[in-house]
């Protein structure tokens, strides 16, 4: 519970964009994610906003392949 | 019992654009300066700013102060104090370079010069033609910015509480502010700020509004807190609406899209727009397209099942323009609307962008309330910059790129004033014995309150109300029944109830906590605009179509705690040019 407490208040960004988009995919993907997954979604909300947005939007592409996957369950959501 | 204290020579709340920006100057002159912030600073909602910053530096062709000073208190419909602006024109240059030394990235000319972008209503020579003013880092200003600030402040050793929200203002009994209460997230804890000097920073408060561009953050505390300590509010019934706000996400498409010839269709596919603005049509002012927008919905020519939209279409200009020129429109469209507009037009609404009131303050920063003779008294230790501020720069409407001109010269405005203030009260004040009760008290009750509402359902209702009663457009039964519902919705939110009672990141407490300040800016809002029996900049009515010079060239101070209007004169005296004397606003 606080766990997910605290990775709401991250989800809360400066930007509506990411607002949306990460509320959705916390109540939608993040209960389904396996342990490295998670820490891969951690690692993310401390990218900067427009780093992060970039990345979701596909502009941008990280080496890693979990981060690949998440990213593209963010996409989904 | 007695709440923990900490002690500052100066508090900031905010660490957003203006919050950093005066906290430097804090902190270079070697005072103990604490920045407050719910969510980490660079991570404030001034990362969204994409347009730039407006200043004269005149790289592009001749540029002046006073050309900028023109566009700007014609753009507020005159209701902007003209001593505001003029020191703003006049300081925007200085700060857009001292900004360009902290280590800003702003876009090049070739010769090495700031580029700069032009922005619609800023003009060369007192409205002759369009000049470019808007200073940017590619489309990342804001987010460049407030990344520039925070590091010059991590330098100059301000200290930042990350995560944490301040609750409420303490005052003494001579009305001195001497700090604020506030929540630490991570724990739950409640302690005293105390400071000789305190400033709000909190930026706008577009969550009041059930269509907004506004991340989640911009929730209006500060103007929350400095109501309930018995400040009034200026000028709550200006907000500006953009055109084009994604139905049902907010999310905000550019005027760039526009620019690049997208136009816009009712739902009988007329490009509605050409009857409205012949010569303009699409490119229209914010203010005129929004309206003509709003106009359509209203009159049944809305598209989709609900008739509530309007389409922005963009596929005559084929996928590669729309890829190349307007790189992430096609992404957010598919992701927020749903639609690719490569082949179908994006679903829009004229959507909350910016508060233009707030807290009332004079061009150093001081935050001035009404006593005795004198309209305009500062409240010792009490500052506001930022969105969260009412300057009065913007008056009835803000020109695009003006804000983050404003953060920069009034954050470092009142940063200075702070500085000398505090050289001359060197000594903390004593706290009153009940300082932090209030805040203790309101916690209590959240905690203990029992059959209460949810937050998210009185939320709700409070935004559906501010959109249908005090949209774009103003209509007397609706704003004399809004007034009324924002009431009662004001009174529930005295009930709210959360389940969660935990401490650490209590996201439904903060979200309640958000809600007490959401709803004093909505009914200033709504009491503020029934009262104005004109129209003006944002402010349009249906039964008082023109501005009204003789009787409304006035600022609006609504006082939360006691309900009550007062109004203050508008600055009309520039401090060193001839007045802009009003005329009517045609562009
Ligand atoms: C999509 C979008 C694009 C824009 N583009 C432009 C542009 O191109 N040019 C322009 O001039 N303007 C633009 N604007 C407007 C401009 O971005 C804002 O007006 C401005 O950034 C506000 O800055 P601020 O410093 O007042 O507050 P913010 O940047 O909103 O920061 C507020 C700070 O206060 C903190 N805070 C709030 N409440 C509390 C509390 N209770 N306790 C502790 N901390 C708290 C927050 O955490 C945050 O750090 C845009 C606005 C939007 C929505």
């Amino acid at each position: 519970m606080t766990e997910m407490n605290r990775l709401r208040w991250n989800c809360r960004r400066g930007m509506l964009e990411l607002d949306l988009v990460l509320t959705g995919f916390l109540d939608k993907h993040y209960p389904k994610l396996t342990g490295s997954q998670v820490k891969v979604f951690k690692e993310l909300l401390d990218y900067p906003d427009t780093d992060l947005w970039d990345m979701i939007m596909a502009r941008t592409e990280p080496a890693d392949n979990t981060m690949k996957t998440v990213l593209q369950l963010i996409r989904a959501s | 019992m007695a709440l923990l204290k900490r002690k500052f020579d100066a508090v900031i709340v905010g660490g957003g654009g203006s919050g950093l920006r005066a906290a430097l100057q804090l902190s270079e002159a070697g005072l103990k300066c604490a920045v407050l912030s719910k969510v980490f600073p660079t991570r404030s909602h001034t990362v969204a700013a994409q347009g730039g910053i407006g200043a004269s530096l005149g790289n592009m062709g001749e540029d002046n102060w006073l050309w900028h000073m023109y566009d700007t208190v014609k753009g507020s419909d005159y209701l902007g104090d003209q001593d505001a602006i003029e020191f703003m024109c006049r300081m925007a240059p200085q700060v857009v370079y001292e900004l360009e030394h902290f280590g800003m990235p702003f876009d090049r000319n070739e010769d090495g010069t700031i580029y700069q972008r032009p922005f619609g209503g800023h003009s060369q020579n007192f409205g002759e033609r369009p000049v470019q003013r808007s200073c940017c880092a590619a489309d990342r200003t804001g987010h460049a910015m407030l990344h520039t600030l925070y590091q010059c402040n991590i330098r100059a050793q301000t200290q930042f509480f990350v995560e944490w929200m301040a609750l409420d203002l303490i005052l003494d009994q001579e009305g001195h502010v001497l700090g604020v209460t506030a929540l630490e997230m991570e724990t739950g804890d409640v302690i005293i700020l105390q400071a000789r000097a305190t400033l709000f920073a909190t930026g706008g408060a577009g969550r009041v509004y059930a269509a907004s561009t506004n991340a989640f953050i911009n929730t209006g505390d500060g103007l929350g807190m400095a109501a309930r300590a018995g400040i009034p509010l200026e000028d709550m019934e200006f907000w500006q609406f953009h055109p084009t706000g994604v139905a049902g996400a907010g999310v905000l498409i550019t005027e760039g899209v526009r620019g690049e010839g997208g136009y816009l269709l009712n739902k009988n596919g007329e490009r509605f727009m050409e009857r409205y603005a012949p010569t303009m049509k699409d490119l229209a002012s914010r203010d005129v397209v929004a309206r003509a927008v709003a106009t359509e919905i209203k009159e049944g020519r809305g598209a989709g099942k609900d008739g509530d939209y309007i389409l922005l279409k963009l596929d005559h200009l084929g996928p590669e323009v729309i890829e190349k020129r307007l790189p992430g429109i096609r992404e957010i469209a598919k992701k927020f609307a749903n639609v690719d507009p490569v082949t179908d037009p994006i679903p829009v609404v004229p959507t909350c962008h910016y508060q233009m009131g707030g807290i009332p303050t004079n061009y150093h920063g001081q935050v001035v309330v009404p006593k005795g003779e004198n309209p305009e008294t500062p409240v010792a230790g009490f500052y506001a910059a930022g969105e969260c501020a009412c300057c009065s720069i913007h008056g009835a409407n803000r020109l695009g790129t003006n804000s983050l001109t404003d953060l920069l010269v009034f954050g470092k405005a009142a940063g200075d004033h702070m500085v000398q203030f505090l050289k001359e009260n060197t000594n903390h004040k004593d706290l009153p014995k009940n300082a932090g009760e209030h805040t203790l008290a309101r916690l209590a009750r959240l905690e203990n309150q029992k059959n209460g509402e949810n937050v998210y359902t009185v939320a709700t209702d409070m935004r559906k109300t501010m959109q249908a009663h005090c949209g774009v457009f103003r209509f007397p039964e609706l704003l004399v029944d809004g007034v009324k519902k924002i009431r009662e919705i004001a009174g529930r939110a005295k009930h709210t109830e959360i389940k969660d009672k935990s401490k650490v990141f209590n996201t439904a407490r903060i979200e309640a906590l958000e809600l007490d300040n959401l709803i004093e800016v909505a009914v200033a809002t709504l009491v503020s605009a029934e009262a104005r029996k004109e129209s003006r900049g944002a402010h349009d009515r249906a039964d008082y179509h023109k501005r009204d010079d003789a009787n409304w060239m006035k600022h609006t101070l609504y006082y939360n705690a006691v309900n009550r209007i007062s109004y203050k004169p508008v600055h009309l005296k520039p401090l060193s040019v001839e007045t802009f004397e009003p005329k009517a606003r045609v562009y």
